[in-house]
């Protein structure tokens, strides 16, 4: 059957999921759940001499869910290292549900082969262990949510994680944990806040034992039930990895150049207005420029959000922008900023973005930028799967922030023989009902939908295209592509972040 | 109406992801080189792949430069047969140092042209001027072709064959800069400033075009995308010399609807030389967005 | 028939080139592509590469293209170089096929 952005959902899920109908997620009444608390009574100690001692101790079993946060990124040492004791232990059939998967994770892999895990639930997939999925790794299809997908997720139980392996920067014995203390910081610990309230057993892992009471309080002792001290959690090199470098690709800092106009000629730029802006030197960029402009039109910003980099603190700390609020860090200097600054504010992955609260922060962001590896004449945009079908991507906080009164996809025209602007996309990740704006190098182009973005970008002189006509230029300067083949079988499902099946993606053909 | 020169972005010519995007980034015009960007055993490469890109790449309304290797040079020959054929606009001369050196080149494309089926006088020229002996030739060589639309200088080597280097204040170029200036106007041809190479100097390079567009100069050469907005900021006019052009334009028109010879605003008198500063203006008003193509 | 005398190369592996790589055979011509984009392009490379050699009337040859994404303009030209070093006539460019 058709969902609404026009992709065919084999009948097979049509039990276990309702389609896509909308971004319009309207007032639904939902139920969260609780967790299931073993009670610590005076007394007691929660450290504990090794993970598999806090593994024996959880009562982790065959097929029960254990999940992990991402907030190291690339540097992530915590996944790797439990799983491997897991699979000493020769448990088996495990679903993970890690808030993200980053190359870092490719050892998965072997776990999947060998039974020790046989479901994941992820935001990301990249490298290898994307590769295998794609070409038909495991028998269960990966269930995709974006962040705010993903606290729903947890929240109303969908999401039942029976063990919560976190790494964290600082704790102290009795499970006070934050994340800007200590040698391996990441900063904002939004993603792991949430699996703390909501497992039944939370495992802390760190590499900074620090004296009771560890303040500031990210992760409260009221959730934790063990504490492990390890060598090392993770390398802070590896959190910022490709995400922390200012960009000298004029083609990038083009587009760069637009957004910026994008923005300081639309109506959302004006004094307390609020931005969210992504990784990549093309968003870096947009920030310095923004910052020039907030600079000589004396405006300033009420908050930032999302994913923080140093250049955001930067601006935090020139009064440009008067809170940051803080889901996770991309670099260290962002990370360092939560211990600096009052103004950066840690906010859990719900707070964040979840559709399904009394309220996410994305619903009050006037402006944001996000990437696209494929945007199609629809505005629907792909940031999961590659030209060539294979998973490499992450939804991230795509599909939530996009719900912004402005949102912006930045995105090259093409990137080396791979058009980006397409005619359909390879798999909807964001419908393009969500998405305002696509910049490309030789031009914007406007959903027919905002028309008075249309008028008041054309007014001021930028160079305004169709969608069509943009995917037209991409395929003069590369040519047609040929299609993609996939077999029929599925090997990941896409959810929308209220739990709707947006899209499928089925294995690759050789 | 006379064409903008303010920028013209050197590009590579055996780096295939520059060559293709050269287009995107506004330069009035673009230069692929074939000479000191490309090394001794890429000669025929990087020629091939300008002469293709010429031919299948849309660089829209952009002027199409290639700066050719030397005709005393074994490239030098066919670099222009594969830029005559492939339709270039302009073919830049690598040091030029007399009146000579144009007539001969002219002479190869002559041949190219008659041997390709392309009209004779199709392709144009430019001269660079990197030497002593060029720069006090510089009214020769801008006299000695109906091609040339302009002269540029090449400051590296100039300096070098000068005995000195390159200063921030440029004291050392301006006499160069002088006589390559007067040669072009005296001869209504344009008149191109040598390169920037610190591109990460941007102070730097803002005073530098600063000082050449004081000077007069149409534009100047660049290595890098990112100078291109630079240029086109010092180049930007005034609010107060748009309006003022805008005045002069109407006023003219005026007088024309009137059938009247004399023209003037506000009781001064407008000549020649007003007239045709008010249209530069306009031009550069336009291509920099700051009026719409209606009130041209 | 145009004989390739030797082993020619030209392009090179950086993004957006082509590394064409020609031997003379005994045998009919084959051509073996590596590309980044081999999926969406594979054949119309190989095309472009086919009727380059097809209009230098270059035959007998193994070919072999390491693609990182070059557009048709820049295949051809590394075609036709390779070609021409492998014929030996690199300053003598065969204006009738270009």
């Amino acid at each position: 059957m058709q969902n609404k952005v026009g992709r065919e959902i084999p009948d097979a899920y049509l039990n276990d999921y309702a389609l896509y109908e909308s971004t319009k997620i309207g007032n639904p009444t939902i139920q969260k759940v609780a967790p299931k608390i073993s009670v610590v009574k005076p007394g007691d100690e929660k450290l504990v001499a090794s993970i598999e001692e806090a593994i024996d101790l959880a009562g982790l079993k065959d097929g029960m869910t254990i999940s992990f946060h991402h907030h190291f990124r690339e540097g992530d040492y915590v996944l790797n290292m439990v799983m491997d004791v897991i699979a000493k232990k020769g448990i088996k059939n495990l679903s993970i549900a890690p808030s993200s998967l980053a190359d870092v994770h490719s050892e998965i892999v072997k776990h999947i082969e060998s039974g020790v895990v046989t479901k994941v639930t992820t935001s990301g997939l990249r490298g290898k262990l994307g590769e295998a999925i794609s070409n038909g790794l495991m028998d269960e299809p990966v269930i995709l949510r974006s962040h705010g997908g993903r606290a729903r997720a947890v929240e109303t139980g969908e999401i039942q994680i029976d063990v919560a392996f976190l790494g964290v920067p600082s704790s102290d014995a009795y499970g006070n944990a934050n994340g800007y203390k200590g040698e391996s910081v990441c900063g904002s610990l939004g993603y792991a806040k949430i699996d703390a309230k909501h497992a039944d057993k939370v495992i802390l892992l760190t590499d900074n034992l620090v004296g009771y009471p560890n303040t500031p309080i990210s992760i409260s002792q009221t959730d934790v039930d063990y504490v492990v001290e390890v060598e090392a959690i993770g390398n802070p090199e590896g959190i910022g990895k490709g995400a922390t470098r200012f960009t000298t690709n004029p083609k990038e800092l083009r587009i760069a150049e637009t957004v910026n106009q994008v923005i300081t000629a639309s109506p959302y730029f004006k004094d307390g207005f609020s931005f969210q802006t992504g990784t990549g030197g093309a968003a870096l960029a947009v920030t310095r420029f923004l910052r020039e402009e907030m600079l000589a039109k004396e405006i300033k910003a009420s908050f930032a959000l999302g994913g923080i980099t140093k250049p955001m603190v930067d601006l935090l700390e020139e009064g440009l922008v008067e809170k940051i609020l803080d889901v996770q860090d991309f670099d260290k200097g962002a990370a360092l900023g939560m211990a600096k600054y009052e103004q950066q504010v840690e906010i859990d992955a719900s707070c964040y973005a979840s559709p399904y609260n009394k309220g996410a922060v994305v619903n009050q962001l006037d402006v944001v930028i996000l990437s696209a590896l494929e945007v199609d004449t629809k505005f629907n945009v792909n940031v999961m799967t590659g030209s060539d079908g294979v998973l490499r991507g992450a939804i991230g906080g795509h599909q939530d922030a996009s719900n912004a009164k402005l949102t912006i996809i930045s995105a090259p025209l093409v990137r080396g023989r791979i058009p980006t602007i397409v005619q359909d996309v390879t798999t909807v990740i964001t419908p393009g009902d969500s998405i305002d704006v696509v910049v490309t190098e030789i031009g914007i182009a406007i959903n027919p939908q905002r028309q008075d973005l249309i008028d008041c970008f054309t007014q001021a002189g930028l160079p305004v295209y169709t969608i069509e006509a943009l995917q037209k230029e991409a395929e003069k300067i590369v040519g047609k592509a040929s299609p993609i083949q996939f077999t029929d079988r599925v090997v990941a499902l896409v959810e929308y972040r209220d739990g709707t099946l947006l899209d499928t993606i089925c294995q690759v053909k050789d | 109406m006379e064409k903008l020169r303010r920028t013209m972005m050197f590009v590579p010519g055996n780096n295939p992801g520059m060559v293709r995007d050269a287009g995107i980034y506004d330069a009035d015009a673009i230069m692929f080189d074939l000479e000191d960007a490309v090394s001794l055993g890429e000669k025929d490469a990087a020629r091939l792949l300008v002469y293709q890109a010429l031919k299948q790449v849309d660089y829209g309304n952009t002027e199409m430069v290639v700066r050719v290797n030397a005709l005393d040079s074994a490239y030098g020959r066919n670099d222009i047969f594969a830029m005559v054929k492939a339709g270039v606009d302009v073919i830049r001369l690598p040091k030029t140092e007399s009146a000579q050196d144009v007539i001969d080149v002219e002479a190869v494309i002559v041949e190219a042209e008659e041997k390709f089926g392309v009209p004779v006088g199709t392709t144009k020229m430019m001269a660079a001027i990197e030497g002593a002996a060029g720069t006090l030739n510089a009214l020769a060589i801008a006299q000695s072709s109906q091609r040339l639309i302009g002269i540029a200088l090449g400051a590296e080597d100039y300096v070098t064959n000068m005995k000195t280097r390159r200063y921030p204040d440029g004291q050392e170029l301006f006499f160069a800069r002088s006589m390559i200036l007067h040669a072009a106007r005296a001869t209504g041809i344009a008149a191109f400033d040598t390169v920037y190479s610190d591109v990460e100097n941007e102070a730097g390079f803002r005073a530098e075009v600063e000082l050449i567009h004081q000077l007069g100069f149409d534009g100047k050469s660049i290595i890098n995308p990112r100078q291109i907005k630079i240029v086109n900021d010092v180049y930007a006019p005034s609010q107060k010399e748009i309006s003022h052009a805008i005045d002069v334009l109407a006023a003219i028109r005026e007088a024309e609807e009137k059938g009247s010879g004399v023209i003037s605003l506000n009781g001064k008198m407008i000549d020649k030389p007003i007239v045709e500063r008010a249209e530069r203006v306009m031009l550069l008003a336009e291509a920099a967005g700051l009026i719409g193509k209606e009130l041209k | 028939m145009m004989e390739i005398k030797q082993t020619a190369m030209a392009g090179t592996l950086e993004s957006s080139d082509i590394q064409i790589t020609l031997t003379p055979i005994a045998g009919a011509t084959e051509i073996h592509l590596d590309s980044s984009v081999g999926k969406q392009f594979g054949e119309q490379i190989k095309q472009v590469i086919t009727e380059t050699l097809a209009s230098y009337k270059v035959e007998h040859v193994r070919v072999d293209a390491v693609d990182r994404g070059a557009l048709d303009c820049t295949i051809q030209a590394r075609t036709q170089t390779v070609i021409q070093r492998g014929l030996d006539q690199v300053d003598q460019v065969n204006w009738e096929v270009l």
